[in-house]
């Protein structure tokens, strides 16, 4: 047989042709193993580090301790997606552990009562600050061609200088705003809870459903009805479970129940940076940007503002995690570890399935990480072990992870 | 079809000359690409034959010379005036990024929108049809990451890109550089698709095998200069490589090297039956 009448004989085949369940999934399944691997790994690992925990010390599992896991994690999801932005550019962010606290310092001196600003304004220029920092990283390392290394290992010490400045040796700002320190302590009421997640769950049930049945009508490559409504059935299990954890009782000497802010910050934000990702041309950019600069550049991608805006945007995160930080401590004090925040914002991305080398990741995987490496911190703290084991095994996560990652790269044929 | 006096030929170049310092990379350089035809473009290393694809492509515009596109004087001194004409050039690098998938790739800098969204499905089916239409079938899955294709498989894909464009010349360098013999194969029967097309194709590549195969019209260049131009049955191996290393040949074409590419058009005529 030769070579030709090979390449026509496949041509009889058009593709795969997808009826039911099944094949969709051996679809999918076959880009699993094909190297695509997508968010099984951390999910697999959350799962792991859950059931070890739980096994050492009942009380990992309960609804006081994940809805305070889900509190504690909400900083490290925040950098972490901050750090998903740069990465997938294929460049590093070593200073969004102090821009955070530039953005926290902002908030909590413009949110005093000497000074006065009501809790938005000072949320506004907080935001506004990092982003111009973003900005201002993000222009030196595009326009100028400095690496992103160098520029933003400056911002971390430079950011830090600023700090201490403002703060004083050893100083901190209280903040008393009550809006302000809820974002972190506050909650929804349960009626609020359950609403939220209802209305999220039916935007999520009818964005899905609808690219799914345009993609069957229009005769492509989609999961079947029975796929697509067995995701929105799993996601609103998944809803329903999420609220009647946070609507337990977790209070000891008072009540306390409720899902707190937070969550729905972090969700929030993973929402709109998984939508500019995923669906608009910016996102596509970064994607491109990262995979291939030069082939984006002869298609007519401005590199420059594509990376400065990576840039700003992961500033501007960051400034949303420091907020967050802010609130949680009700302060903002010199105690604030930037190094060590920033190192565990790129940890992680990478444990969240981001890479190191540029083209690959989600904001989601941010998120996961972030998730991980709190679990990591509280079911050790749990266990009454020392800051120092906990580094350990966070080590030891981040090198699995990574292990995961180019093994799974290996299998990709390149 | 290529001499018919009808219709000037797609592109034209005329005394085309380019120099880089003093390095005379072309001089004088004359050579019409015709529509509906695959012109190969012969030259040893350093015959000026990357120098003349990038003063077409826009990279390099020509120091002297006139460039005709459909018989009008055009001026291309942007890749993106070579664009707007309907040349589009397959590098050997082929400009792919390899963690999208191929739709993606295909649409990269022209990305349709519906409501300010990126419209997946109108662009999954314009570049699934294309790829039908030129035959190329061998992938699972236009939603494949590029990474996850063969070497004749990421070369379709960048001629596929170039077609989508609306282009009417499409350049390629080496498309089969890098290929085994059956990814050769299936790209080189892409460029006949081509040329039966329509397109105009502008071929360079070092393999006479594939040259002789393809190719309608062969143009040699030798130190910059233009020493040949002649239709695929006045022309073997043997004078492509006497024009390439002195400049002129004295033999007759010897009707059986051109013998594969007669057997080959015979074969294809064949399977058109069948279907």
């Amino acid at each position: 047989m030769t070579a030709r009448e090979d390449v026509a004989e496949q041509a009889t085949g058009s593709g795969p042709q997808v009826g039911g369940v099944g094949d969709y999934l051996s679809l999918v399944w076959s880009r699993v193993k094909g190297g695509e691997t997508g968010v099984l790994p951390v999910v697999g690992g959350l799962l792991l580090v859950s059931i070890l925990f739980q096994s050492l010390d009942g009380h990992f599992l309960t609804a006081g301790n994940l809805v305070n896991l889900l509190v504690q994690a909400a900083v490290f999801a925040l950098l972490a997606m901050a750090e998903v932005f740069v990465l997938l550019l294929g460049e590093i962010d070593l200073s969004v552990g102090f821009v955070a606290g530039i953005g926290a310092v902002v908030l909590a001196w413009l949110s005093q009562p000497q000074v006065g600003w009501p809790w938005w304004a000072a949320i506004g220029a907080a935001l506004l600050a990092t982003a111009a920092i973003g900005l201002l990283q993000g222009t030196l390392i595009t326009r100028i061609g400095l690496p992103s290394f160098v520029v933003t290992l400056a911002g971390l010490l430079f950011w830090q200088g600023v700090m201490l400045f403002v703060l004083g040796n050893g100083g901190s700002i209280q903040i008393q705003d009550p809006v302000l320190t809820g974002i972190s302590s506050g909650t929804l009421s349960r009626l609020w809870g359950w609403v939220v997640m209802l209305v999220a769950v039916a935007g999520f049930a009818a964005v899905t459903w609808r690219r799914d049945a345009r993609r069957r009508d229009s005769g492509l490559v989609a999961p079947p009805a029975a796929l697509t409504g067995a995701k929105v059935g799993a996601t609103l299990l998944a809803g329903i479970g999420l609220v009647l954890l946070v609507n337990a009782d977790r209070g000891v000497l008072a009540p306390v129940f409720g899902l707190p802010w937070v969550v729905l910050v972090v969700v929030g934000v993973l929402v709109v940076w998984a939508y500019l990702l995923g669906r608009r041309r910016f996102g596509l950019y970064v994607y491109a940007v990262g995979g291939n600069a030069e082939a984006a550049r002869r298609a007519g991608v401005n590199l420059a503002r594509i990376r400065t805006a990576g840039f700003v945007l992961s500033a501007l995160t960051a400034g949303i995690g420091g907020i967050v930080y802010a609130s949680r401590l009700r302060s903002i004090s010199t105690s604030l570890d930037g190094g060590t925040l920033v190192l565990y914002a790129v940890a992680g991305a990478v444990i969240g399935g981001t890479s190191l080398f540029g083209g690959r990741g989600k904001a989601l995987h941010g998120v996961l990480g972030g998730v991980v490496i709190a679990a990591i911190d509280n079911g050790m703290g749990l266990l009454g072990f020392s800051a120092a084991a906990k580094y350990v095994v966070t080590a030891v996560v981040l090198l699995v992870a990574v292990t995961i990652d180019a093994v799974a790269r290996r299998r990709r044929p390149a | 079809m290529a001499d018919g006096a009808s219709a000037p030929p797609l592109l034209s170049l005329r005394g085309v000359s380019k120099s880089f310092g003093p390095v005379h990379a072309l001089t004088d350089v004359d050579l019409d690409v015709p529509a509906g035809a695959v012109t190969a473009l012969a030259g040893d290393n350093g015959a000026g034959k990357s120098t003349l694809i990038k003063c077409i492509a826009g990279i390099h515009p020509p120091d002297s010379g006139e460039v005709l596109w459909e018989g009008q004087p055009a001026r291309i001194h942007e890749p993106s005036d070579a664009a707007a004409l309907g040349i589009q050039t397959v590098y050997q690098d082929l400009a792919l990024c390899d963690n999208l998938d191929i739709v993606q790739n295909m649409f990269l800098g022209r990305e349709r929108l519906r409501r300010g969204q990126l419209d997946d499905v109108s662009m999954e089916q314009a570049a699934a049809e294309t790829l039908t239409e030129l035959a190329v079938t061998t992938v699972r899955s236009v939603r494949q990451q590029v990474a996850s294709l063969s070497g004749g498989q990421r070369q379709s894909v960048a001629i596929a890109k170039a077609v989508l464009w609306e282009s009417k010349l499409v350049v390629m360098d080496e498309p089969t550089a890098a290929l085994g013999v059956a990814q050769t194969r299936m790209v080189l029967d892409l460029v006949r698709t081509l040329a039966d097309r329509g397109h105009a194709v502008l071929l360079i590549s070092h393999n006479m095998v594939d040259v002789f195969d393809v190719a309608d019209r062969v143009a040699v260049l030798r130190h910059g200069r233009m020493v040949g131009v002649r239709p695929i049955d006045q022309i073997d191996q043997r004078i492509v490589v006497d024009l390439m290393t002195t400049g002129t040949s004295d033999r007759e074409p010897d009707v059986g090297s051109s013998g594969p590419r007669g057997a080959r058009r015979t074969r294809d005529t064949d399977e058109g039956v069948q279907r």
